[in-house]
């Protein structure tokens, strides 16, 4: 007993203070995995914010950017070109998806909106395979993948350029929803979307833009997870470990989103190195839904999401 | 319909209560019933029964299970291929420790364990609601397969990790294991699928589906009038995930014959969860559409080509399946968002008119 005690809450830690510098590795390791599932989250908090709709298909339109760009670089275009036309791609995505599927969806219960969203994935996983093959696809956006050694700590390129990259995002997004006047009326329509269309703010702009800077964000998520482990199925999948981030943040607020991503990241790093052998490992498929499960019993809105006020 | 049920009058509460309240839908009912339960085990072929009807029935009850909890008592949850996973290891662990038990009790002490552990994900559900339960019974999903993968003893210990329905009689018939008939796999099959298809109606009509969906509509007012949030939604959790125990024993019993944790992903709650969305939040016969539905769209998308006569690429066709269901329950959604359930109902209303307007 004392020293199951032992394993769990003193040697792990004393692993720790032992080797710094690898603890240090292994935080960087969960901060870069960390910042993938903080980007698909943005994803989802931008568009819960402006429609209130749970987009499952975000996980999918980030393989499907991805698979987009690809296609066109190997189709022998140039990078920005593709780019541009990737954005473009999306942009008409956003479109199609407004008109398609949520303007005859409006004022449905949002069980049904997120239905309708996995409808989505499954129709945007067969159209983007069918186009561009399934085959695992090598993402070159000419960063070199090499490490280097500063201060003792193995660091990567790739990943500090793609930890930058996130960051401007999200600094444009920041300034993007605060200070342009298409910022405010995403605000408003999130707060109340029937006094936002009663004061003349266009609902279905609205919605198009929001899916369309959701693409944005799915576009800049593809690149970087793709240049790290190549263009693949999988890529979809990070949607599934994007969701307990969403709950830890809470579903409405960006920082939260970015914050709660790191936190699953580094934790289920942590969790994996240091506990994981005492129940056998592989514990970082689930030890982020156990947090955020044990942590919503104790705040139910999240981090930083809005306190739930209800009335009869 | 094509009859009239004028002159039937109900001269007692339970004769106006009864489930089929017409008399000649009593009597198409039943019917309907002794056919499906004669014709396909005399004469159904083995890959009718194999691949479509088997699977039908145990997805079937377990959409019943979820649509207990999702569309009656209002608690979204995407965890339960965690839930029939416990239903199908404690099913494999109760038949092997016990192996002069009869199978069918196997199965309901495999949907008490899986009412178990489903009461223990539940306790959330009093903290929080919406999509925030759902993601966080995700975590029973993710936390229950690792734990069936990673400790060998819920396998008793095989190398592979895979566990197989030993073969055991009801009534000295074979119905479980690799020689079992599939003609008496489904007369089990459906014998269970309708006895708890009957309770789960007595059930929702009840009080105690009168509390879910008082919980379901507003829970704060619910609680105002007297429903115990607590004991509600714990309830709902508890007989849904009995179900869907159940209905996980019998996809390794009846339909796999053997499995391993693969066969329980999260892609088996999604399929679930759609079933209850396409067939009819909160309705029984609507669990029943559902199942039918995604059971026999992907068998009639792979036949398809090949039925007009067009030959194509494996991937292409597999790509293409997923755009048409992708699409199908899009369209469903927009069409009739309240499933195939409302659907049926309303083709009913005209048909009793027909051929009058009013």
């Amino acid at each position: 007993m004392l020293s199951l005690l032992h394993a769990v809450f003193v040697a792990p830690f004393l692993d720790m203070a032992g080797s710094p510098t690898f603890l240090a590795e292994v935080l960087i390791g969960g901060i870069a995995a960390g910042r993938m599932y903080s980007l698909v989250a943005l994803g989802f908090v931008l568009i819960f914010k402006a429609s209130g709709v749970f987009n499952f298909a975000q996980g999918v339109m980030v393989l499907f950017a991805a698979l987009t760009l690809v296609g066109l670089i190997e189709k022998g275009l140039p990078v920005a070109v593709a780019l541009l036309a990737t954005v473009a791609v999306m942009v008409a995505l956003a479109f199609g998806i407004e008109r398609v599927v949520l303007r005859p969806l409006v004022n449905q219960p949002p069980i049904i909106l997120f239905m309708a969203t996995i409808g989505l994935n499954f129709f945007l996983e067969g159209f983007g395979e069918m186009i561009w093959g399934a085959n695992v696809k090598k993402l070159d956006v000419g960063i070199p993948d090499e490490s280097f050694k500063m201060a003792g700590i193995l660091l990567n390129k790739l990943e500090l350029t793609a930890a930058g990259t996130a960051a401007v995002l999200v600094a444009v997004l920041a300034v993007f929803f605060q200070r342009t006047r298409i910022g405010r009326a995403l605000r408003a329509v999130a707060d109340d979307h029937e006094a936002a269309l009663s004061i003349g703010i266009p609902l279905k702009t609205i919605w198009v833009v929001v899916w369309s800077v959701a693409g944005l964000v799915a576009i800049a998520t593809g690149i970087m997870w793709g240049a790290k482990s190549g263009v693949q199925f999988s890529l979809s999948l990070i949607a599934l470990k994007a969701l307990p981030v969403l709950i830890l943040g809470g579903f409405t607020s960006v920082p939260g989103a970015i914050v709660g991503g790191l936190i699953v990241g580094t934790g289920e790093k942590l969790g994996e190195v240091y506990w994981g052998p005492l129940v056998g490992g592989a514990i970082e498929n689930w030890f982020a839904y156990m947090l955020a499960l044990v942590f919503l019993v104790f705040r139910p809105q999240g981090l930083f999401g809005e306190r739930i006020i209800e009335r009869v | 319909m094509i009859y009239r049920e004028a002159g039937q009058f109900k001269s007692s509460y339970a004769s106006d209560q009864a489930i089929f309240p017409i008399v000649q839908d009593r009597w198409v009912a039943l019917a309907l019933l002794a056919a499906a339960v004669v014709v396909p085990a005399a004469l159904g072929s083995d890959y009718w029964l194999q691949a479509i009807l088997i699977p039908f029935l145990i997805y079937a009850l377990a959409a019943l299970g979820l649509n207990i909890l999702t569309g009656y008592a209002g608690q979204l949850s995407l965890g339960t291929g965690g839930f029939m996973a416990v239903g199908g290891y404690a099913a494999f662990k109760f038949a092997t420790a016990f192996p002069g038990l009869n199978i069918l009790l196997v199965f309901v002490l495999s949907g008490l364990a899986a009412a178990v552990v489903g009461l223990i994900f539940g306790i959330p559900s009093l903290r929080i609601k919406g999509f925030y339960l759902a993601v966080a019974t995700l975590a029973s999903q993710f936390f229950l397969i690792w734990l069936f993968n990673k400790v060998a003893w819920f396998s008793n210990y095989a190398p592979s990790g895979t566990i197989t329905a030993p073969a055991r009689t009801v009534f000295g018939v074979m119905v479980t294991g690799p020689n079992a008939s599939p003609e008496a796999r489904y007369v089990v099959a459906i014998g269970v699928a309708l006895v708890f298809a009957l309770l789960a109606k007595n059930l929702v009509r009840g009080r105690v589906g009168r509390a879910w969906m008082a919980i379901r509509d507003r829970d704060i007012a619910a609680e105002i009038i007297g429903v115990r949030p607590l004991r509600t939604k714990l309830l709902a959790f508890g007989i849904s995930s009995f179900l869907c125990g159940i209905a996980g024993a019998e996809y390794v019993f009846l339909y796999l014959g053997s499995a391993e944790t693969q066969a329980f992903d999260i892609n088996l709650s999604f399929l679930v969860l759609f079933m209850v969305i396409i067939g009819g939040l909160g309705s029984v016969l609507g669990s029943f559409l559902g199942a039918a539905f995604i059971v026999m769209v992907p068998i009639f998308l792979a036949n398809a080509p090949h039925a007009l006569g067009l030959h194509m690429p494996v991937a292409l066709q597999k790509q293409l399946e997923l755009m048409v269901f992708g699409g199908l329950i899009l369209f469903f959604l927009i069409v009739e968002p309240n499933g195939l359930a409302r659907l049926w109902q309303i083709t009913k209303e005209k048909l009793r008119l027909w051929p009058f307007p009013h």
